[in-house]
């Protein structure tokens, strides 16, 4: 299961005849219902993160992303990020090489194991942590004992985002190299060139763009998750608050222009990440039309 | 443990192999193993109280039911969704392709926050529909419009390839053999459609489930009535019930688990449906 | 480089895609391995070259066992059936590759590499196209490219999987013909794999034909379209008329009409006559001596030839293929009754094997 979307390949539309085009009314009725539930859904959500944030003005909006706090909070985003993204790039592709090239038996489970993390609440996901490292947990004892903090610190905040963004990477390169198949490799490897050079210079230019989608839909979880990093955080101000629980305690303070100037910053990640999603869609899908030419053509 | 894998000139198996199943240990199943142990640890007893207590059963009746509707809400307006996109053509419609998005990539807290202002009564959309009687924010109502939101991107993505599959000749076909384009539509296109349908329902409805941050903020969380299942875990770990909070989690767990081979027997179907060249 | 294939078996899973296969290739030969799909010669094909491991039997390159060396050590040129050309780089660097990534101490200066790349190009023909991409490059162009790139780390042995497969009927036939000169001119040994059996006619030294698994016939064009070893071979290359008889004193008797096979044949109950289309002379019914008998049904001429169709005593069709002339002299018509008499027979004994017809 997903809690994103695969990469999208071949061009999504298509151009319709007389015979297969419906009612010119029954067409407008659609897209004016689409373009209703969109507007409503999804555009007034995104509008009114700006409008609330910006409604005090731009003082006060810049007062509360420069406060001591958010400027922590920030941080701590970026830093877990910065770490989950990369341990769960290089696993997606491993993952991928293990899988998409090779054949052994309990493959289909392994790619099921992989998704499991989508199919966990966020919740589930801090709270096994806290089963873990918490008080009586099964390692907590020992690590209390060697005064190294877990829960309600950084490294459980890292743990938990890493535990989120788990398989946004693997499951992006997995089909994606399973498609393409071995033959160019085989083709290095008779040639003379070794592991590295192999995935080097035929495998890696191959699946870079669904390596960056991957990467992309990683950093935007990483940075927003909520869920998971609430139950482990302990929520102490300036130390172990990401950026979304910060926009929580803000909220509940009734502090609304300072809890929107923080989501605002979060939704332009969301607008930034969808626009760098649209490009790479396009960039693939020009990549698959010259494959594609590749394969049909003499 | 040896891995017998077929012979292959291509290097790193090993490595790689090994690699995965190491960092898939550590980070996701001996975590996820320790609710496991923890509930069998707590006896059947202990279990059943904390499960099946009457706060914790509202919050599955809450959580289960509205997961369902928004699931089913989700099927309607994502399947004209991906219709309308795939088929035709309209002013802002790559603006609407990329958007569609936007649930999956916008942090829950913020949408959270988003919907609960814009619903509340005196905001701006809520405002418009107190005068009718509906409220929507604070209350269950709440929790499903939160839901519909978080759901909609997964029936629209997986249903929008299948529908951009399906060859014109087909649709020309049934026309030329004289039916008619709802006749098309009821009879050819959406029987092609219906596997990407369910699996998009039983994603949605999956994730669903599972919500919490754009939920807890619209939801108005009043016990008994608009309380979710992931609140409960919060809840009670708050009060240090680690216990009770594993037993409603464990719960949640077999429930996800189910659903995900649900969902991936739904996906094999797809596969075979699809690459059979329908 | 010489290849001795030594008792080398394979399977997958209870599919048994090789079976105790032997063959010995000469240093310097063009080699074609023929048969249907599924009959194991691309499997066998990959074994040689190391992509594929063989669960018994031995390879030998040039006396030496090979079988337990990677694919990078065997010194082997593979060309692959969709070519697995690098979609990102340019022709240029495609052909380079196999330089470039050869250790520092065995890789030829810069210089050097530019030299060799465009002698290789020019060598297929191709130097013009040194800067474009694959996707730009036509079926056949990428089928040179492809093998300009095996070549270009000097192998002493060339590998190729249906080199002409993924291409239109025209470009093939030209890419044959240049193949064939090609070896010529560089005499390393080849083996390629091919499922049609013209194309290993008129390209290779010596046909291996293969069938589920096994060796069917190694033997020189001629050899093995002429005198086929088995029942398999005779149908395989090129088409053949059945006759289902039994063999007495030097005949083959089908039904009440009788065919010389030579005195040398055993006599047998279940026989099987073989005959190629164009080894029939046709005759009109009353012609003297005997025949078989047969109704012409339909005549397609294709350019001098003409393709005769038959109906025999016993249902069946025929076919036969003559020259349009010989038919206008003789005079015959469709619906005409005629004598056939074929002038060369191979017969086998049927002891119940299927035979591909």
């Amino acid at each position: 299961m997903s809690a994103t979307i695969a990469l999208q390949p071949g061009a999504l539309e298509r151009h319709e005849t007389p015979t297969t085009r419906e009612p010119a009314w029954v067409k407008v009725l659609l897209i004016g219902i689409a373009l209703t539930f969109f507007t409503v859904f999804l555009l007034f959500p995104l509008f009114a993160v700006f409008i609330e944030a910006f409604r005090k003005g731009w003082g006060t909006y810049l007062a509360a992303l420069s406060s001591q706090d958010a400027l922590a909070a920030i941080r701590l985003t970026l830093l877990t990020a910065a770490i989950a993204v990369p341990l769960n790039l290089v696993f997606g592709v491993a993952a991928a090489w293990s899988i998409a090239k090779f054949e052994f038996p309990g493959k289909r489970l392994l790619i099921t194991l992989i998704d499991l993390p989508f199919s966990v609440s966020p919740v589930i996901s801090g709270l096994i942590y806290v089963l873990l490292f918490g008080a009586q947990g099964w390692f907590g004892e020992w690590f209390a004992a060697h005064d190294i903090k877990i829960l309600f610190a950084v490294p459980g905040i890292v743990l938990a985002t890493v535990f989120v963004t788990f398989p946004f990477v693997a499951r992006e390169l997995i089909p994606l190299m399973e498609a393409q198949g071995s033959e160019e490799e085989e083709a290095a490897v008779v040639l003379g060139a070794s592991g590295w050079q192999v995935f080097w210079h035929t495998t890696l230019p191959n699946i870079k763009w669904g390596l960056l989608y991957g990467v992309i839909l990683c950093n935007a979880r990483a940075m927003g998750e909520f869920g998971a990093v609430s139950v482990v955080s302990g929520h102490i101000r300036g130390m172990t608050n990401t950026m979304p629980l910060h926009v929580e305690i803000l909220y509940n303070e009734y502090n609304y222009a300072a809890a929107f100037a923080v989501a605002s910053l979060l939704a332009l990640l969301a607008i930034v990440t969808l626009g760098l999603k649209t490009l790479v869609e396009r960039q693939t899908r020009k990549q698959q039309t010259e494959s594609l030419a590749l394969e049909n053509a003499s | 443990m040896a891995i017998r894998k077929r012979f292959s000139p291509l290097p790193g198996f090993g490595l790689s192999l090994g690699y995965t199943i190491f960092y898939l240990s550590v980070i996701v199943l001996i975590p996820l193993s320790a609710v496991g142990a923890k509930t069998i640890g707590m006896g059947w007893e202990a279990f059943w109280a904390a499960a099946s207590n009457p706060r914790v059963v509202a919050s599955y009746e809450l959580s289960f039911g509205a997961s369902l509707l928004a699931a089913a809400i989700n099927v309607v307006f994502g399947l004209i969704f991906a219709w309308v996109l795939v088929r035709y053509r309209f002013p802002g419609k790559g603006l609407v392709d990329a958007l569609v998005d936007l649930p999956f990539a916008l942090p829950t807290a913020v949408a959270g926050i988003a919907l609960a202002t814009i619903y509340a009564e005196n905001g701006p959309i809520g405002s418009l529909l107190k005068p009718h009687g509906i409220e929507v924010a604070y209350n269950p109502n709440g929790v499903l419009l939160a839901l519909v939101f978080i759901g909609l991107p997964f029936v629209v993505r997986t249903v929008q390839p299948v529908l951009a599959d399906l060859e014109k000749e087909v649709e020309e076909a049934a026309a030329g053999l004289g039916a008619s384009r709802w006749q098309t539509f009821v009879k050819v296109i959406l029987p092609h459609v219906t596997p990407a349908l369910l699996t998009g329902f039983a994603m949605a409805f999956a994730r669903a489930v599972g919500e919490y941050g754009s939920v807890i903020f619209i939801a108005g969380n009043v016990p008994m009535v608009s309380e979710i299942t992931p609140l409960m875990i919060i809840t009670k770990l708050e009060q240090y019930d680690y216990a009770g909070a594993t037993a409603v989690a464990s719960v949640m767990l077999i429930f996800s688990f189910i659903l995900l081979l649900v969902i991936n027997a739904l996906q094999g179907w797809m596969q075979n449906r699809y690459s059979k060249g329908a | 480089m010489s290849i001795a294939i030594r008792n080398i078996s394979k399977h997958f899973g209870a599919f048994h895609a090789l079976d105790d296969v032997s063959i010995d290739i000469p240093s310097g030969e063009l080699v074609a391995l023929l048969g249907p799909s599924g009959c194991g010669k691309t499997t066998l094909l990959r074994i040689i070259a190391g992509l594929e491991s063989a669960d018994a039997g031995r390879i030998l390159l040039e006396g030496d066992d090979a079988s337990d060396r990677h694919v990078r050590d065997r010194n082997v040129g593979f060309v692959f059936q969709h070519y697995a050309l690098f979609r990102h780089m340019t022709v240029f660097e495609n052909v380079a590759f196999g330089l470039r990534v050869k250790p520092r101490k065995f890789r030829p200066s810069e210089n050097e590499i530019r030299k060799r790349v465009t002698r290789l190009l020019d060598l297929v023909q191709l130097g013009w196209l040194a800067d474009r991409y694959p996707s730009q490059l036509s079926g056949g162009q990428r089928q040179r490219i492809a093998l300009a790139r095996a070549l270009a780390v000097e192998p002493k042995v060339l590998l190729l999987d249906e080199p002409f497969g993924a291409l239109d009927a025209k470009v093939r036939k030209e890419l044959r013909r240049w193949l064939r000169q090609l070896h010529d001119e560089i005499h390393v040994t080849s083996v390629f794999v091919t499922h049609d059996q013209e194309e290993a006619l008129e390209v290779s030294d010596r046909i291996v034909v293969m069938n589920k698994g096994g060796v069917e016939q190694i033997g020189s064009p001629d050899q093995v379209y002429d005198h086929p070893a088995t029942p398999f071979v005779a149908s395989f290359l090129g088409s053949v008329n059945l006759f289902h008889g039994r063999v007495e004193d030097g005949h083959l008797h089908v039904g009440e009409h009788a065919l010389a096979v030579g005195a040398g044949q055993l006599a047998t109950e279940k026989a099987v006559g073989f005959v190629r289309p164009h080894e029939f002379d046709v005759l009109p019914a009353n012609a003297p001596g005997s025949g078989l008998p047969g109704k012409i049904l339909r005549v397609i001429a294709i350019g001098p030839l003409a393709q005769v169709e038959l109906l025999r005593p016993d249902g069946e069709l025929l076919e036969v293929a003559i020259l349009r002339d010989t038919l206008s002299v003789l005079g015959l018509r469709e619906g005409d009754e005629v004598s056939l008499r074929p002038r060369n027979i191979r017969v086998f004994q049927n002891d119940n094997e299927r035979l591909a017809a």
